[in-house]
């Protein structure tokens, strides 16, 4: 069905699902929470017309848990969730960084704490994306703000997963999940698709945790005499726990951080917006950078100099870029569904103060304030 | 036939595990029950949670992942989908599988997915300095019931044969053979398949129980383990403090879950040749 060049009017979860088909994912673990339920649905339907598989698991841990043991088994795979499904999810996704298995989590906001308001958009997920497991895991984390966005940030999340081997989180949200807009889909034999690396070492001389100037170690498909151990304690290059090994652990850390380092340009995406010669900044990302686009196009036609950097990729943190675009601005500002989670990231990255523009209560960030605030900050 | 070293992971041993610990008798089982059978060790994926017992895959010579503490079933399923040509087993604690683990475990049994727990039940938590476990007896003593456990444990195999495992066993450490051959007749069952070994733990559980010597532990195992045929006959009186070994139950009414998951693949295809529509 999905031949050469579609133009679609679609939802920003269905264009989850079929981004995750045609980056390759066979197998989608989940269960169903608002606003993220019709990913879980339309899986459900379409998995198995492309010979993959959906399974409905009991709760989070479960799915979290099936999804990687199904990359494990070399299969592609990726989970769909809200707030308090992904506070579920948080202890696997920190052993998938540990044990470096690819795997993509969508995470379509709504507000919390807690049940907060299941149906209602929300940014309240930035930082527990960012440290919601335990300890000093890296991850990388991109936010679509439209239809489109969530499609090629959604192949991008699968490719990324693959090639770096870690977990990669959409955070996505419940504006960008349910809004329907008209989408141009790529012919699926045009896009680049990425695999893991696979080992050319015979088994007696393949270490799963091996990894060369990428820090990336090489996969090797089990069977066929490749017999191999992982588990998540602190391993050594053979898998096996080292739990009492300062040294091994501290290898083990610095390679897992270095890895992201290693990929950061690969992994970084943004947009800007009349940034030129911009003395008004405004830093957004997820369904606040539409806003922020018209409130930047409306300053603009009063003759105030604003500009917009949208980030795509907020985790690992695009410091670099922010310091640049945020160099000859006079004010920045970062509109924010929540109460200032990002913004102490901009603070810390540009050396400079910002302005919030945040509302935590399901309503969206309008372009009306941001044009206020910056017109405040003047 | 090859030994039971042939199939340990060369410079993995000595293992961690405490003198007189039952962990290391189970291996010996599932590896002979798998040696027996002749099953394509690159063909085996041994996954376990977390706990002493866990720990088995470290030395066992085929395809391994150490998991998160109760998830192993959850792990497993993902992994048996990807990879239906592998005999996929987990092996659990009583604290990892029946109790952080039970909700998944009762939904695998449901879901009749054909992966094979091995749960090895020593009635108490080991990793983790001997708390009482869901599984660990009434008015036992614990690092977390010092005065006496005054929970009641539950009988795991009659909660997999009410959720629908088709498979559900029984043994010891004491009756090994038996244990063997209930773990073999799991491997060749296709469907989920629950086996329960009992073991003992003389660190965590039998030192607080005045049962220090594993030998008062096996004793036990000896004296309160009742075959099947022969608890049909009880009374419950009579089966009070008791547990039924052997061959609990064994049904072939319910379609395996990957087989199942096929044919649904078949159907979605025809469906959208047809351009949809039922
Ligand atoms: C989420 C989580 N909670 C608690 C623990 C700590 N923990 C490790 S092993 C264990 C108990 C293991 O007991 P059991 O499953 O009976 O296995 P055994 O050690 O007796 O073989 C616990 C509570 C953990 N690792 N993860
Ligand atoms: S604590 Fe108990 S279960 Fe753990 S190794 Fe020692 S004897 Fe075995």
């Amino acid at each position: 069905m999905n031949k050469g060049k579609q133009v679609r009017f679609m939802q920003g979860n269905e264009a989850v699902v079929e981004a995750g088909i045609t980056a390759g994912v066979r197998f989608f673990a989940g269960y169903p929470i608002t606003p993220a339920s019709e990913i879980a649905e339309l899986m459900s339907i379409r998995m198995p017309q492309v010979g993959g598989t959906y399974v409905q698991m009991e709760d989070e841990l479960a799915s979290m848990a099936a999804v990687i043991g199904a990359s494990m088994g070399s299969v592609k795979a990726m989970t769909a969730t809200s707030g308090p499904g992904f506070s579920l999810m948080q202890e696997n996704l920190g052993y998938a960084s540990m044990v470096e298995i690819p795997c993509v989590i969508v995470n379509v906001m709504r507000v919390g704490p807690a049940s907060g308001m299941p149906t209602h958009p929300s940014q309240g997920d930035v930082m527990q994306s960012r440290w919601g497991t335990h300890g000093d895991h890296p991850v990388v984390v991109l936010s679509p703000s439209n239809v489109k966005e969530a499609f090629d940030l959604t192949i991008e999340a699968v490719n990324i997963s693959e090639m770096v081997r870690v977990p990669v989180v959409l955070l996505s949200d419940a504006i960008v999940g349910h809004i329907r807009e008209r989408v141009e889909l790529p012919d699926p034999a045009s896009v680049k698709l990425i695999e893991r690396k696979r080992t050319s070492l015979p088994p007696s001389e393949y270490k799963p945790f091996a990894a060369g100037d990428d820090c990336a170690p090489e996969f090797a498909d089990r069977g066929n005499g490749y017999r191999y151990h992982m588990c998540s304690n602190v391993h050594n290059e053979w898998g096996f726990p080292a739990d009492s090994g300062h040294e091994i652990a501290d290898r083990l850390m610095r390679r897992l951080h270095k890895k992201i380092e290693v990929f950061q340009d690969r992994v970084t995406y943004y947009k800007t917006f009349e940034v030129e010669d911009a003395e008004y900044m405004v830093v957004a990302y997820g369904c606040v950078a539409r806003s922020a686009k018209d409130a930047v196009k409306a300053l603009r036609s009063e003759g105030i100099k604003a500009g917009l950097l949208q980030l795509q990729t907020i985790w690992p943190f695009p410091a670099g870029i922010v310091r640049k675009f945020c160099a000859g601005a006079k004010k920045i500002i970062v509109p924010e569904m929540n109460m200032g989670q990002l913004i102490n990231e901009v603070r810390l990255a540009s050396g400079r103060d910002a302005a919030g523009v945040n509302r935590a209560d399901g309503i969206a960030v309008s372009p009306k304030q941001i044009i206020e605030k910056v017109k405040a900050v003047k | 036939m090859a030994t039971v070293r042939d199939y340990l992971r060369p410079g993995m041993l000595p293992h961690i595990w405490c003198p007189g610990c039952g962990d290391g008798t189970v291996v010996g089982a599932l590896i002979r029950a798998i040696d027996k059978l002749k099953i394509d060790r690159d063909l085996v994926t041994v996954i376990t949670g977390i706990g002493c017992s866990s720990r088995v895959n470290n030395i066992m010579d085929f395809n391994s992942f150490q998991t998160t503490h109760g998830r192993a079933v959850g792990f497993a399923t993902g992994f048996k989908i990807a990879r239906p040509e592998m005999k996929v087993i987990v092996v659990a604690g009583d604290g990892d599988g029946a109790g952080i683990g039970g909700n998944h475990l009762i939904h695998a049994a449901r879901r009749n997915i054909d992966i094979k727990v091995i749960l090895i039940n020593n009635q108490i938590f080991g990793m983790t300095g001997g708390q009482f476990s869901p599984l660990t007896p009434y008015g036992a003593i614990a690092s977390t019931a010092q005065y006496e456990n005054v929970e009641y444990p539950f009988d795991v195999c009659k909660l997999m044969e009410a959720a629908g495992a088709t498979y559900v066993a029984r043994g010891t450490v004491y009756h090994l053979s038996l244990t063997e051959k209930l773990i073999a007749r799991a491997l060749e069952h296709k469907g989920f398949s629950y086996v329960e070994v009992i073991t003992q733990c003389p660190t965590g559980y039998g030192k607080r129980n005045k049962m220090v010597d594993p030998y008062q532990l096996l004793m036990w195992q000896k004296e309160h383990a009742v075959p099947v045929e022969q608890a049909a006959k009880l009374s419950t009186k009579e089966m009070k403090d008791k547990f039924v070994i052997g061959e609990i139950l064994v049904r072939h009414d319910r379609m395996e879950f990957v087989e199942a998951n096929e044919q649904l693949k078949e159907k979605a295809r025809r469906w959208l040749k047809g351009g949809g529509g039922k």
